[in-house]
């Protein structure tokens, strides 16, 4: 099925903004667990109390934030497109968080990794090459 | 990536995927958004948190999150979320099974090297 030419520009903007709040998100997330430490303890009592910090910290909302605006796009690319086209499509952020925990958190990521998330994104070219909509409208 | 890892990674793929899913299947009910106008929007969100499925959808991704913090509480956010991928094989099975979608071969051989991308971080 041949799609609009206004599909294919939206979509993509969106997807692009998708992979930039989404990454951002998670290691903001990322940022706000290492502060407030390794869960460890399984009673109920403590992993509520661990959860409760969750939320007195400045990185885990900011994290929230961008994940919701990540949210807010997915939802609307996702009224027009194809669940199994937007998923990988969005993916390019795999190489987004990556870089994103490496410059920003300083974190250690071995060669191996790098290639296995380069590989992760060719995966996703190959994904994204394919129509948005395979199912008729209606 | 030890057992711990591997049941909370379960979790936050299986949640997060099922919750996609019902959250997708509300959105297509609901029909392609082409007005971006601020009320027009908000009239979309309140008619999609109408819907069962929606909220179905996100008690399943408040549970994939919850892991998710709890799996970067322990391990590095550049391991974590490109293990997360993952959920591109539930993906494609779910997008086929429970919404109809053609999934095209090309399209499967992306996801299988998103698969090998997965296992080279895990050995990385």
């Amino acid at each position: 099925m041949k799609l609009p030419h206004r599909l294919h520009g939206k979509t993509i903007c969106l997807i692009g903004l998708m992979a930039i709040f989404g990454s951002l998100g998670d290691v903001l997330l990322r940022k706000g667990m290492k502060q407030i430490g390794a869960v460890s303890n399984w009673r109920p009592d403590a992993l509520l109390a661990t959860f409760e910090r969750t939320f007195h910290s400045g990185s885990i909302w900011l994290g929230i934030s961008s994940l919701l605006l990540f949210f807010v796009a997915y939802v609307l690319v996702l009224s027009w497109a194809d669940y199994s086209y937007v998923q990988p499509a969005s993916a390019t952020g795999y190489l987004f968080v990556a870089l994103l925990g490496y410059l920003l958190l300083g974190e250690v990521i071995p060669r191996m990794r790098w290639i296995g998330v380069l590989v992760i994104c060719l995966g996703v070219l190959l994904v994204g090459g394919t129509p948005p909509r395979t199912t008729e409208e209606g | 990536m030890n057992a711990r890892d591997a049941v909370f990674l379960f979790i936050v793929i299986v949640a997060g995927t099922g919750g996609e899913l019902a959250v997708t299947h509300t959105m297509k009910q609901i029909g392609e958004v082409q007005n971006f106008y601020p009320h027009h929007l908000l009239r979309v969100i309140l008619r999609a948190f109408r819907s069962g499925w929606m909220w179905f959808g996100l008690a399943l991704m408040t549970l994939s999150f919850f892991s998710l913090l709890t799996l970067l509480s322990w391990e590095n956010v550049s391991f974590v979320v490109p293990v997360t991928a993952l959920s591109y094989v539930l993906g494609a099975f779910g997008g086929k099974f429970l919404l109809g979608e053609r999934v095209e071969p090309r399209r499967w051989i992306g996801v299988a090297l998103v698969c090998l991308g997965v296992l080279l971080v895990c050995v990385g």
